[in-house]
């Protein structure tokens, strides 16, 4: 353990406080103390920034399970310690702002925060692993907690239904991308991404690499709400907005675009990784913002901005990794610029996005709406909420002077590299991107004018809106001031993060390129990139003026064919065939359950021992059988078979327990008082226990006599008695393992047991007890559940 | 419990024997470490008492004489287990390694303490507690 780890676990320790808090000390709000561990894990991770010298990755292992090569390894290098940053810099701005969004007299704020904690270790414990099953376990912990916080207003119908609707979809991704990790593991033969990235030449030639390449895709699309997966970015709306604006912005969604850079190095320079990325994120892009316009819910705008946004990180990401294919390796500086644009814009997003979450927020919180249809003219009321929204979507629009602007120049000139580099029919992607920031342009203003300007119309709003307290702005006016920062000091972060991070994504190409370095301007000369710029400007305005005039085309859509229309019906149709499956062989009926069980010891024990061709009969090793124990397997058999044709249950009850004492008898005669002792009691309880099942019991019923019935389950039996024996009579011929029994005569020496059979139970096969033991309470728990379950049932009618 | 009928003879020797069953389940299960026997058979004949307990008289008379909680007893005896295998960490060996020493005790004089036996002293409540939670949870059910 070392601070690194410590410090990665830190949410989950604390966890356990916040109740305890929420309790003892109710005057205070929560949050103030919860503030104090985002702040200090901040404050830690900061001192790793590098101010003068270069950053140097910092490796700290700590074995977890070694037999399985699962080690928890943290890695923090440059584009982790980015990451980091994010995650507790907006985290401490998010709980801040939180304190006064969350009211401490109504909601469950130990809930509330506990989760929000959770999540807060899932998401670093995800961005500093190093091991890749110990990234998949903190991965699926960051959709649990997002799970959580969506339906934290469970009440609402909605909320549930978008939380189940996001745990499915991430979820499902995130299984597809464990499968897509073990084929990595099975190539490599090693789960550190470090090791894999080393070997990526060998890890590139086996056969699954390109279906591994699918499965993480698969992984990193729906956690980063890409189309066709996006659909669960709007509905996860229906969390509190603190929370909108810390995962499902800033963070969690961030996780698929940290992971497809991350893996860059592996699978870079493929042309099946840079199609797919870029397609999907240049689809995801147009789609986003095309729908964001659509919105009346300020909230839903946001969202399908968010996805819009995502997109256009991921393209870039898909647009640089060809700076590690090997035809283009003179371009590679090109083709790097993209990779920078996706790390800013990256940087940007989170600060521009979290900001207009926190105002989307507040205008909630001060109007009780966040629909433009109410909203408007709230400019004079809310002078400084507006000025915030101002910076945060002008910068999300791309115009000067925010940052976003210069992150928007050179996503253009990095899709204009494939463009010009690749093939000139490439061009299309440009121009998509183009149209696409049309819309967003559009959308921004949209949020900042419908809002703010136009009719006041107070008769529509819950509340008499004023400016939101001191306290809740803080935070926004945090993030905007880093908008206007970062556009006049890009180079605050170019040489210190942006460029290490860069060469972390794209390692190989630097190989023989050293001096080449990140250098951020907010003008760039009169060039492609400002006439597109311009264009979107002019084009946007328009439209956003005659908005109503062709608002009319999203009816023309055909929204019945939506994919939120299919997911629901594929909810609706996998309920119905579960429900029709289920009830096929969940029968109720006991004898059907046993028959089952039966069938699948015979297939599987006796199906080995056939497909094995493991019988063998061994009777070298045996003694001379005597003659009472002739006459005790007799009277064995004879019972069992009076058992069949007896009608009275009673009868046949005693016939079994004949021969459980039979077996005893055996026992004593190969002096084994124990097991002969136990098996004693067991006869003598159980008797007991079937005189009382006796009276549940209907009397021996018609079905029994029917034929049909007699000839599958005498198969049944026959087949199931021919195996365990065939296995028994097997068990003596072979000897694939060594013998442990030298332990067992040493029991006195070892365990200071006279009694080989006890000392086996307690100390040398202590474990297998444990084991046992509780299997038995399971099952008595369960009975005891089952008997209570159903008087209680009988009581409620 | 259904069994009505009011068995003189059987409730007369049940009185006795109850006591006799008891104390040799419990010789029983100090006597596992070197002689037949242990928690498991120990818990079992313990069982095999409470059951003849209850067929000689009713059910409410033996809840109101023996008021334990079975599940109770079934889920400490678990914990007991697992808890001795978890002390071992304590020591820096592996999960449920087990130990012994010779200690001279008064009246007893040199005895043999297991840390095994504490684990089947676990055992053995499980296993009452589980029978007995069957027992009385399906002879109650009639109700």
């Amino acid at each position: 353990m070392t601070l690194l780890h410590i410090a990665v676990l830190t949410p989950f320790l604390f966890v356990p406080l916040i109740p305890a808090l929420y309790k003892y000390m109710r005057r205070i709000h929560t949050g103030w103390f919860v503030l104090l561990v985002p702040l200090s894990l901040l404050i830690y991770f900061a001192s790793y920034y590098p101010v003068q010298h270069a950053f140097e990755p910092v490796i700290r292992s700590v074995p977890w399970i070694p037999s399985l090569d699962i080690h928890f390894t943290v890695y923090l290098d440059s584009l982790s310690l980015l990451f980091a940053l994010l995650i507790t810099g907006i985290g401490t701005l998010v709980v801040l702002y939180s304190i006064f969004y969350m009211s401490k007299e109504r909601e469950k704020l130990h809930f509330f925060y506990a989760y929000l904690m959770l999540f807060m270790g899932a998401m670093l414990g995800s961005v500093l692993s190093d091991n890749l099953l110990v990234l998949y376990a903190f991965w699926e912990l960051t959709s649990v907690s997002s799970f959580l916080l969506i339906a934290f207003w469970y009440q609402r119908k909605k909320s549930r239904y978008g939380a189940q609707k996001s745990m499915f979809i991430t979820m499902t991704g995130g299984f597809s991308m464990l499968l897509g990790f073990i084929i990595l593991y099975v190539a490599s033969g090693t789960l550190s991404i470090r090791e894999i990235i080393s070997m990526a030449d060998v890890v590139s030639q086996h056969h699954f690499f390109i279906p591994a390449m699918f499965f993480i895709l698969l992984g990193a699309f729906t956690k980063s709400a890409q189309f066709p997966f996006h659909i669960w970015l709007p509905d996860a709306m229906e969390a509190p907005t603190p929370v909108s604006a810390y995962l499902h912005s800033a963070t969690m969604v961030k996780a698929g675009v940290y992971l497809v850079a991350r893996l860059t190095p592996i699978f870079g320079g493929h042309m099946e990784w840079f199609w797919t990325i870029t397609i999907a994120g240049i689809v995801t892009l147009f789609w986003g913002s095309f729908m964001a316009v659509r919105q009346s819910d300020l909230k839903a705008l946001l969202a399908f901005s968010t996805i819009s946004q995502l997109g256009l990180i991921m393209s870039l990401l898909g647009v640089g990794s060809m700076a590690l294919n090997k035809g283009y390796i003179d371009s590679s500086d090109l083709f790097a610029g993209a990779i920078t644009a996706a790390v800013f814009h990256l940087i940007n997003h989170s600060i521009f996005k979290g900001c207009l979450f926190m105002m989307v927020g507040i205008l909630d919180h001060e109007t009780g709406t966040r629909d433009i249809r109410r909203l408007g003219g709230l400019i004079s009321l809310m002078p400084v909420s507006f000025t915030l929204t101002m910076i945060g979507a002008f910068s999300m629009a791309g115009l000067p002077p925010f940052s976003g602007f210069i992150s928007k120049e050179m996503f253009f000139t990095g899709l204009l590299t494939a463009s010009r580099n690749m093939s000139d029919w490439l061009v299309i992607l440009p121009i998509i991107a183009w149209i696409a920031s049309i819309f967003t342009f559009v959308y921004c203003m949209i949020l900042v004018f419908k809002a703010f300007t136009g009719p006041y119309k107070p008769e529509k709003l819950e509340r008499k809106p004023h400016e939101a307290p001191i306290g809740m702005l803080i935070s926004p006016m945090v993030l905007a001031a880093f908008v206007v920062l970062l556009f006049f000091f890009p180079n605050l972060i170019a040489g210190s993060i942006l460029e290490p991070s860069v060469k972390a994504i794209i390692p190989q190409a630097f190989v023989n390129n050293a001096d080449w370095h990140v250098h951020l301007a907010a003008f760039h000369g009169f060039n492609t990139e400002l006439v597109m710029t311009i264009g979107i400007v002019v084009f946007g305005t328009l439209l956003f003026i005659y908005l109503s005039k062709w608002r009319d085309v999203y009816d023309s859509v055909p929204w019945k064919f939506t994919l939120n229309q299919a997911y629901d019906r594929g909810l609706v149709g996998i309920e119905r065939i579960g429900t029709k499956v289920t009830r096929s062989y969940m029968t109720g009926a006991t004898n059907h359950y046993l028959a089952y069980l039966f069938i699948f010891l015979v297939a599987l024990a006796g199906g080995t021992l056939l497909a094995q061709n493991a019988f063998v009969l061994d009777t070298s090793g045996n003694a001379q059988i005597e003659l009472y124990e002739y006459m005790l397997g007799f009277i064995m058999i004879a019972s069992a078979i009076y058992m069949l044709f007896t009608k009275s249950r009673l009868i046949s009850i005693i016939a079994v327990s004949v021969i459980g004492y039979i077996v005893s008898m055996f026992f004593v005669i190969f002096r084994a008082p124990d097991l002969a002792l136990t098996q004693l009691v067991v006869e003598t309880i159980s008797t007991a226990l079937f005189l009382l099942c006796f009276y549940f019991l209907p009397k021996v019923g018609k079905s029994i006599t029917q034929l049909k019935f007699k000839v599958v389950n005498g198969i049944i039996a026959v087949a199931v008695g021919t195996t365990l024996t065939l296995i028994g009579l097997s068990a003596q011929g072979h000897r694939l393992f060594e013998p442990i029994a030298h332990y067992f005569t040493d029991s006195y020496k070892l365990a200071g047991a006279k009694n080989i059979v006890n000392s086996i139970l307690v100390d040398f096969r202590a474990f297998d007890t444990m084991l046992e033991i509780v299997v038995l309470f399971t099952a008595g728990t369960g009975i005891y559940t089952l008997i209570k379950l159903r008087h209680a049932r009988r009581n409620e009618k | 419990m259904k069994l009505k009928f009011t068995d003189v003879f059987l409730q007369t020797a049940t009185k006795i024997l109850v006591y006799i069953i008891m104390t040799f389940s419990i010789y029983i299960l100090f006597a596992g470490h070197h002689n037949p026997g242990g928690g498991f058979i120990g818990g079992l004949i313990t069982a095999s008492a409470l059951v003849l307990l209850y067929i000689a008289f009713d059910f409410r008379t033996v809840r109101d004489i023996l008021p334990v909680d079975f599940k109770l007893l079934a889920a400490t005896g678990v914990i007991v287990s697992v808890l001795t295998g978890t002390a071992s960490f304590l020591f820096d060996v592996p999960f449920l390694s087990q130990t012994f020493r010779y200690v001279d005790l008064p009246l007893l004089g040199k005895t043999e303490l297991a840390s095994a036996f504490i684990f089947d002293l676990g055992v053995y409540m499980v296993v009452v507690g589980t029978t007995m939670t069957i027992i009385t949870s399906i002879s109650e059910d009639d109700k």
